[in-house]
Formats: structure tokens, C-alpha cells, sequence
């Protein structure tokens, strides 16, 4: 129950081109993230696997079963908006037995499986408010509450919690974490967010322009990007990256350095540089060094760093954490491996 | 305008405003006052503004001695019986345009309007013809297809501008939580457009009650609405000015209540949105 | 934004619409544009025979053509002059702070609602009669002659009436329009110094521009059909003195019975009113795109 599987899929608005032939496969019960620029076609690719869009050509399979062009109301998902989308005229209550009423559960049922939901989602007081009566947290623990009665096989989220602010943007990310945890029912979650992205997901795909670049654990995109492109995208701050000068012998023309994999030597290092905008954050520092040749590179220091504007500093880093890309920005064995 | 209006100036734009507009008003008062009175009375040469000798006469001789509540009950049938079927076909037309976008959209709605604009003049003789042919003249269904056809692109354009300040993505919840089409229209679309739906129909209501061409030119005595009952007023019974004031009175009551309700509306519905 | 399938269903929906008017705008038209080239008359049936454009020539040539024409533009201006500047002020008196503004508002906007048979009598037998009107009577009163309204100044008489039922509509416009200007741009206008001539020339008249322009619009459309206060008042008389285009047309079809030149005055209404529309349009269509 709940995987999914695109074969080639592809979209076209009218001549546009949005989404390039795409292979992905969703297992079932996973927490996949969707992530990558602006206008890259996440939210597309959802809608489509939703049944809210066609699919230009390719074919979407859910539970092995061919989904293409079977409606929305028909497919199993539940898909939670960014605007909620809740039913203006309809209590809370309503609005959560609404799929339900639509699925002609008997009534008895749908009163339990409300309690139930309101009980995870601690609505239970709000039941007979109106959307308009909420606060943006509570309307989306409501959107989230009709997307789990009805028990879909996959749940989509596109970047639900991108309307609410800081704080309760981490509570409402742990609670989803707790929900797949305790449903085990595949989400399929666009977002923007990296700490999101990072967090959540068993796997990320990060798409580009229409394709996605890579797919894999936080961890695997973090420590082993494809290419340039996933390197700069996944981890904040961004990876810094550094042209060579002449390609080097294995065709590499550029280095890839995390911030927080740099080390501040008081002795010569790799790079020289300038101290420029200190940014204390507490637990760390971000130092942006301004070196000769090269621009501007982005160090993670610790908390106390002593260093100030103006500093002479020279920077290292551990060769096995330094990535290679070559011309096409595809990302060379590292050094460290071989 | 008057962010910084002293009373000074509010007494006299007050009096000012009261002035001009019981001006305005005072041809519809005149009429319901010389509804109460005597014939002799209505055409006297000192009229009286109020004290006179209130009757009732007149209402009771219009209602008795005229057909008047047959012409009402056609008014009736005429104007909300073209609304509702106009309603009926115009709300899957404006759900289309408003939701399932396309290119063409616009110059539909384009098009649509500009059949708004046509003269009634234009087509005066064809339809008088086909209206003959077919048995129409005179008929409560003629004027409802006539009525209903005129006022459909302002239905079209009004309800498409309600439907459009609701977010899609309430509509493709729905979808997604398993709603077919029609529980899709009746449990989210409608609810939430009632207001919208509503004073659709008042304006059309009242915009068809008071049409004055097609129901002066293709009604007599059988199908023929208040405004051509009216008209028939115009001579020689036209001077009875006192039971001519009472048809007119029960004519536009009706009418001024539900136009109060609507005031706002109506602005957005006969400006096509141009206005809100 | 969607699927085939909704796309379908989403043509299927627009048909009913789109045939309708469809069959109601061009099956008609095409008729009297049909009609227009034919010696048509319903009195002599079966006669009918192409003539060109003969019934055009006669029609456009008929000096009760030019005057109705003359008519009709006195009359669709005269009514918008009357309305917009009318409009204008009361919106502003009723945008003020004064008491009891939703009473006047619903006294300013009666008329609109009052259909056209009942007001054009009203006026006609209870105000503007010579005799027994209360015009009349506040003549005498004040000694001089009552005026002949509908004898001797048929037109103006009709355009007092048809712009008491549109100035409603004008004010309303013009009021929701005015509450809608940004009150900081007056304030900041107050605070340079402008007095409230260069407030009205500078602000308020720029910010409703579009406003008079939909009324000018709309009105125009409903103006040019202007029949029925015609027709209970002076039934377009005396002679052609308030005879507008659609009222000849009307004479000459339903009461001349000449279906070729009621057809062909009919296509020429229609060109008219498009001159019109095609402004209407541009200004509606822009209003779209937002
Ligand atoms: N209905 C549509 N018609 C035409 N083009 C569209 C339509 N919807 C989206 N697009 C285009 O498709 C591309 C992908 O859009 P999409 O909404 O999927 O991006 P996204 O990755 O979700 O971006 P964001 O992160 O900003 O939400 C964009 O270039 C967008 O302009
Ligand atoms: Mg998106």
C-alpha cells in the first residue's frame, strides 16, 4: 500500500516544457522530500501524482496499478495545500468528514475516526469552530487531520508549513515526523527548507529545471553529490566553491569545500585570506574570508571564535572532504577514496 | 474627503444631502401619497402633502377592477423564472470559465458581452416573426426565453467574478478527497459562492422585472408583466391619477426592497466587474 | 491548472451558454440582415423581393432618419452630461461625514429601481401634465404659464426623465469608486497646501476616471435602446420631435409593418451601438487581465 512509481514521465503547459522524461520510484512507506529552485516543477510533478494535472506522456503507477489518467477522487491520495485549503463554510468537524462522507462511511464510523484524529491533532477543542476562527497552525493541523481519516495510501504535501512562522514551523515539522512514524504511510512532501528537507525525509530528490539530479538519504546527498549542482543546493550555508586554475590531471576544474569542513591554521595552510563580515551565532560562527584569486569562501567557526574583521587568516581542509568537479560540474571520485 | 470636517461642515453637508436627495425621491413619494388619496383630491390645485384623506379606494379598485394580480403573478413568473433557468445555465458556464482556464477564455467572456450590447432593435423583427410562427407572442414562456437570454451574459460575468475570488485549491481538496463533480458543485463550490449566487439572481430579478421593450412589444392582455400593465395606463385611464399611482406603488414596491438589498451588488453586476 | 478530463467537462458545462446566445445573437441578426436587402411588408405577404441595398437608401435618406439620429445623440448626451456631473457631486456630498447616510443613499438610488413605464407616467400625468401637474400647479401658483412639457419641449422633457432613473446608478458607481481612493494621498495633498479645487482636479477626477468612463459606457448602451419612456410619453412626437433610432425602427416595423426598412434601420443600429461597444470592451477587457 503506497508505492509509487513514475515511468518517463513528462508535462508540457501548452508548448512549455515543465517536467524533462523523469524515472522515480516511491516505496512504500517512505518520507520522500521534494526539493529544488524555484519554478523547477516540483509542485507540477506533485499535482500530476495527485491527478490535479495530466501527464503530457509517461505513466504514473500506484501500487503497481496504472494511474495515468485515473481522477483525483480516485487515486488514494490525500494531498495537504500550502494555502490549507480548508472548506470556508464547514466546522472543522465537517471539514474533516468530508472526504469521508464522500467515501459513504457510515456515520458512526466517521464520528469515531473524528475523535481519533482530533485526538492525534489535538483539535478536540475546535471541532465546531470554522476555518476562520483559527489560528494558521490550527487550520493546518485540521488540513492534516482530512488527509488521515480517510487512511490514503500516500499523503502529498506541497510546502505545508511555509505559511506559518519560525517557531511553530518546527513544531508542526516534529509533528509530521511523528505522524509518519506512527502511520508509516508514504508522504511525499514538497519544501524549500532545508532543515525540512534534511530532517524529515528518509530520501530527498533535488530537482533542476525539470529533472531531478539526484535521489537519496540526507546523508548520501550531503557526503556524495552527483555534481555541482546537488553539492551547492543541499547544506547551509552553501558549499563554497573554488575554480581552479588549470584542470588537473584528472579532469577536475573545480573544488568543492563545506564551510564547516574548513580549518583555521595559524601556520600556512591551503588558502590565505582576509577576514571580512563575522557572523556570531553562538554555537557557531560563520567567517566570510575574502581570499586572493578566488572571492569570497564561507567558514564555520566555532562558537567563541576570537577572529574580527580585518584578521589575516589561512585556511586548510581534510583532502578526503574536499569534492572535484570536472568541466561538466559531474563530481569526481574524491581523493580520500582512492 | 473629510478627514478633518468640522460639525460646522457636517451640518450643512448634511442639510445639503438631505435636500438634494429627498428631491430625488420625491416623485416616488408624490405617487405614494396620491395613492391614498381621492381622485379629487390627486388632481387638486393646492395638493397637500400629507393632510389629506387617507383611502385605501384606489388599492382596492385596481385590485378589483384590474386583472393587476395576473399581471403581477407574471411579473413574477417572468423575471425569477428567467433567473432561476438562467442561473441553472450560467453557473456550470461561469464554473468553467472561472476554474478550467484556457486561452479562449477570455474571449469568450469577451463575446459574451458584446451579445449584451447588441440593440434590441437589431434582432426586433426576426424575433417578432419566429415569436409569431411559433406561438410565443403573448406568452409567459416566450418572455422567459427572451428574458432569460438577455440577462444570461450579465449572469455569466457576475457569477464568474464570484467564483474566481475562491481558490482553486478548495475545489481540487475536494477532488482529492474524493468529491465526483456534482458533490464538488453542491457541497463546496455553492455553499461557499451562496452570497455571490444570491445577488446574481436579485439583480436579475430586478433587472427583468423592470424590462421595457420585449415586454412591451411582445405581451397583450395575457402574458403581459407589470411594466406593460402600466403602460396601458398611459391614456385615457392615465388620468385617474390616484388609482394610476396605486398600480404603480404595488408595481415598484416589490422591486425597491429587494434593489435596497442589492445595492451593493449591483455596482460589480452592471459594470461587469469593472467597478467593485 | 487542470486535467483533460476536467477540461472536457469543462466544455461540456460552457455549451448550453455558448449555443444559446449563440442561437440568440446570429440566427436573428442574420435574419434581418437577410431582411434588410428585401421589399418586405407584412401587409402585402408574399411580394417580397431583393432590392440591394434600396431599403438602406431610403432609410439613411428619410429625414425622420436624420432627426431620430440628431434625437438620439441629444438624448444619449444630454442624460450622460446630466448624470456624470450629478453623479459626481452627490458621490462626493454622500462620500462626507453626514447623518444619516444610508437613509439619502437609499433616496438617491429609488429611481433606478423604479421601472421605466411607472417613472415615465409618473412624470408625464402627476409632474409634467399642463394641466393637472404638479409643475403646473407650482407655475400658477408662482404666476407664470405652465409649460407644455411634452408639446413643447418633448425631448428635454424626456431626457429629465431617463436621467432621474440613470443618476442613481451614476452616483452609486462614483461613490464606490471614490471610497476606494487611498484617504493618505488627500491627507498628503492637505499637508502640501492644495485647496480643495486642485484636491478635485488632481486626485479625485485622475482616481475616477475609470469609473465615469464604465458609466459613459454602459449607460450609452442602455441609452441608445431608450424605448419605452418614448413610447408612454410622446410616442415620439409631436411629428419626429422625440423619435430616437430604435423608436423609428420600431414605428416603421410593428407599425408600418415595412420589415425591409425596419431591418435595414435595425443594422444600422446595430453598427452604432458596435462603435460604442468596441470601447466598452477594450475598457472591460483590461479589467481582466488583473
Ligand atoms: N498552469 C500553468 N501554466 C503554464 N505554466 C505553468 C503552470 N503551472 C506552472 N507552470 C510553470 O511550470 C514551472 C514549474 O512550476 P511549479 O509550480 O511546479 O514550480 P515549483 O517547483 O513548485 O516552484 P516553487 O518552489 O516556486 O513552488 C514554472 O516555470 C511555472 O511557471
Ligand atoms: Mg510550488
Amino acid at each position: 500500500m503506497g508505492s509509487i512509481t513514475l515511468k518517463q514521465v513528462t508535462k508540457n503547459f501548452d508548448e512549455v516544457n515543465v517536467i524533462k522524461p523523469l524515472d522515480l520510484e516511491i516505496r512504500d512507506g517512505e518520507f520522500i522530500v521534494f526539493v529544488g529552485p524555484s519554478g523547477c516543477g516540483k509542485s507540477t510533478l506533485l499535482r500530476m501524482i495527485a491527478g490535479l494535472e495530466d501527464t503530457t506522456s509517461g505513466n504514473i503507477d500506484i501500487d503497481g496499478q496504472d494511474a495515468t489518467s485515473t481522477p483525483p477522487a480516485k487515486r488514494g491520495l490525500a494531498m495537504v495545500f500550502q494555502s490549507y485549503a480548508l472548506y470556508p463554510h464547514m466546522s472543522v468537524r465537517n471539514n474533516i468528514a468530508f472526504p469521508l462522507k464522500r467515501a459513504k462511511v457510515p456515520a458512526a464510523e466517521i464520528e469515531q475516526k473524528i475523535a481519533s484524529a482530533a485526538k492525534i491533532l489535538n483539535l478536540g477543542d475546535y471541532l465546531d469552530r470554522k476555518p476562520g476562527q483559527l489560528s494558521g497552525g490550527q487550520r493546518q493541523r485540521v488540513a492534516i487531520g482530512r488527509a488521515i481519516v480517510r487512511q490514503p495510501s500516500a499523503f502529498l504535501f506541497d510546502e505545508p508549513l511555509s505559511n506559518l512562522d519560525a517557531s511553530l514551523r518546527v513544531n508542526m515539522r516534529l509533528e509530521i515526523s511523528e505522524l509518519h512514524k506512527s502511520l508509516k504511510t508514504t508522504m511525499i512532501y514538497v519544501t524549500h527548507d532545508q532543515v525540512e528537507a534534511m530532517t524529515m525525509a528518509d530520501r530527498i530528490a533535488v530537482f533542476n529545471a525539470g529533472i531531478i539530479e539526484q535521489v537519496g538519504t540526507p546523508l548520501e546527498l550531503y557526503q556524495h553529490p552527483v555534481n555541482r549542482f546537488v553539492a551547492g543546493f543541499i547544506g547551509s550555508p552553501k558549499m563554497n566553491f573554488i575554480e581552479l586554475k588549470q584542470t588537473k590531471e584528472d579532469g577536475a576544474t573545480c573544488l568543492g569545500v563545506r564551510p564547516e569542513h574548513f580549518q583555521i591554521t595559524t601556520d600556512a595552510g591551503i588558502w590565505s585570506g582576509k577576514v571580512g563580515v563575522v557572523e556570531h551565532l553562538g554555537s557557531e560562527t560563520f567567517l566570510h574570508v575574502q581570499v586572493d584569486g578566488i572571492g569570497t569562501l564561507t567558514v564555520k567557526a566555532n562558537g567563541d571564535c576570537p577572529l574580527s574583521y580585518g584578521d589575516d587568516i589561512s585556511l586548510s581542509a581534510d583532502q578526503s572532504k574536499i569534492l572535484r568537479f570536472n568541466d561538466q560540474g559531474i563530481t569526481l571520485p574524491s581523493k580520500g577514496n582512492q | 474627503m473629510a478627514t478633518n470636517s468640522s460639525s460646522k461642515s457636517k451640518v450643512i453637508y448634511t442639510l445639503l444631502a438631505w435636500t438634494i436627495s429627498a428631491a430625488i425621491f420625491f416623485p416616488i413619494l408624490w405617487t405614494l401619497l396620491t395613492s391614498f388619496k381621492t381622485e379629487a383630491e390627486a388632481i387638486s390645485a393646492n395638493p397637500s402633502l400629507f393632510m389629506f384623506d387617507w383611502t385605501l379606494e384606489n388599492y382596492r379598485d385596481v385590485l378589483e377592477r384590474s386583472p393587476y394580480f395576473d399581471h403581477f403573478w407574471n411579473s413574477v413568473v417572468i423575471s425569477v423564472g428567467s433567473s432561476l433557468i438562467g442561473l441553472l445555465i450560467a453557473i456550470p458556464a461561469a464554473w468553467s470559465m472561472a476554474f478550467v482556464q484556457s486561452k479562449r477564455t477570455k474571449h469568450l467572456l469577451m463575446w459574451m458581452l458584446s451579445t449584451k450590447m447588441l440593440p434590441p432593435v437589431g434582432v426586433l423583427i426576426p424575433i417578432y416573426l419566429l415569436f409569431r410562427d411559433f406561438d410565443l407572442l403573448d406568452t409567459k414562456l416566450g418572455l422567459v426565453i427572451v428574458m432569460t437570454l438577455i440577462n444570461l451574459p450579465i449572469m455569466v460575468w457576475m457569477l464568474y467574478t464570484y467564483f474566481r475570488e475562491i481558490p482553486n485549491e478548495i475545489l481540487e481538496a475536494s477532488r482529492m478527497d474524493g468529491a465526483s463533480i456534482s458533490a464538488e458543485i453542491f457541497h463546496v463550490l455553492l455553499p461557499i459562492a451562496l452570497p455571490g449566487i444570491a445577488s446574481t439572481l436579485l439583480l436579475n430579478v430586478i433587472l427583468a422585472w423592470n424590462e421595457a421593450f420585449w415586454t412591451l412589444i411582445l405581451t397583450a392582455a395575457n402574458a403581459a408583466p407589470l411594466t406593460a400593465f402600466i403602460a396601458s395606463y398611459s391614456s385615457p385611464e392615465g388620468l385617474f391619477y390616484a388609482k394610476l399611482s396605486a398600480a404603480s406603488a404595488m408595481a415598484i414596491a416589490p422591486i425597491l426592497i429587494l434593489g435596497w438589498f442589492s445595492q451593493k451588488q449591483l455596482v460589480r453586476g452592471l459594470t461587469f466587474g469593472a467597478v467593485k | 491548472m487542470a486535467t483533460t478530463h476536467s477540461r472536457t467537462l469543462a466544455q461540456f458545462m460552457l455549451f448550453p451558454s455558448v449555443v444559446l446566445l449563440l442561437a440568440w445573437m446570429i440566427v436573428p441578426l442574420c435574419m434581418t440582415l437577410y431582411f434588410s436587402f428585401l421589399d418586405y411588408n407584412l401587409l402585402s405577404p408574399g411580394t417580397e423581393e431583393f432590392i440591394g441595398f434600396l431599403n438602406y437608401e431610403f432609410f439613411l435618406t428619410d429625414p425622420a432618419f436624420f432627426e431620430s439620429f440628431f434625437n438620439t445623440l441629444l438624448l444619449v448626451g444630454g442624460v450622460l452630461l446630466i448624470t456624470i456631473c450629478g453623479g459626481i457631486g452627490l458621490a462626493i456630498l454622500l462620500d462626507q461625514a453626514i447623518w444619516g447616510r444610508n437613509y439619502v443613499r437609499i433616496m438617491v438610488l429609488a429611481p433606478f429601481f423604479v421601472m421605466p413605464t411607472v417613472s415615465a407616467l409618473v412624470w408625464k400625468n402627476m409632474l409634467m401634465n399642463p394641466v393637472n401637474g404638479l409643475f403646473a400647479h407650482f407655475a400658477t401658483f408662482i404666476g407664470v404659464d405652465p409649460v407644455d412639457f411634452f408639446a413643447q419641449i418633448p425631448l428635454l422633457s424626456i431626457i429629465i426623465i431617463v436621467s432621474w432613473q440613470w443618476l442613481p446608478f451614476a452616483a452609486l458607481i462614483l461613490l464606490t469608486a471614490i471610497q476606494s481612493l487611498d484617504r493618505e494621498q488627500l491627507e498628503a495633498a492637505d499637508l502640501d497646501g492644495a485647496g480643495p479645487f486642485s484636491k478635485f482636479f488632481y486626485i479625485v477626477l485622475p482616481h475616477l476616471s475609470r469609473a465615469i468612463t464604465a458609466v459613459i459606457l454602459i449607460e450609452t448602451i442602455f441609452l441608445l435602446s431608450i424605448f419605452a419612456e418614448i413610447l408612454v410619453t410622446t410616442s415620439g412626437g409631436p411629428g419626429y420631435e422625440s423619435t430616437n433610432i430604435t423608436y423609428l425602427i420600431y414605428t416603421q416595423s410593428l407599425l408600418q409593418f415595412d420589415v425591409g426598412g425596419g431591418s435595414a434601420g435595425g443594422i444600422i443600429a446595430v453598427i452604432i451601438a458596435n462603435i460604442v461597444a468596441i470601447f466598452l470592451m477594450r475598457l472591460i477587457g483590461k479589467n481582466l487581465e488583473g
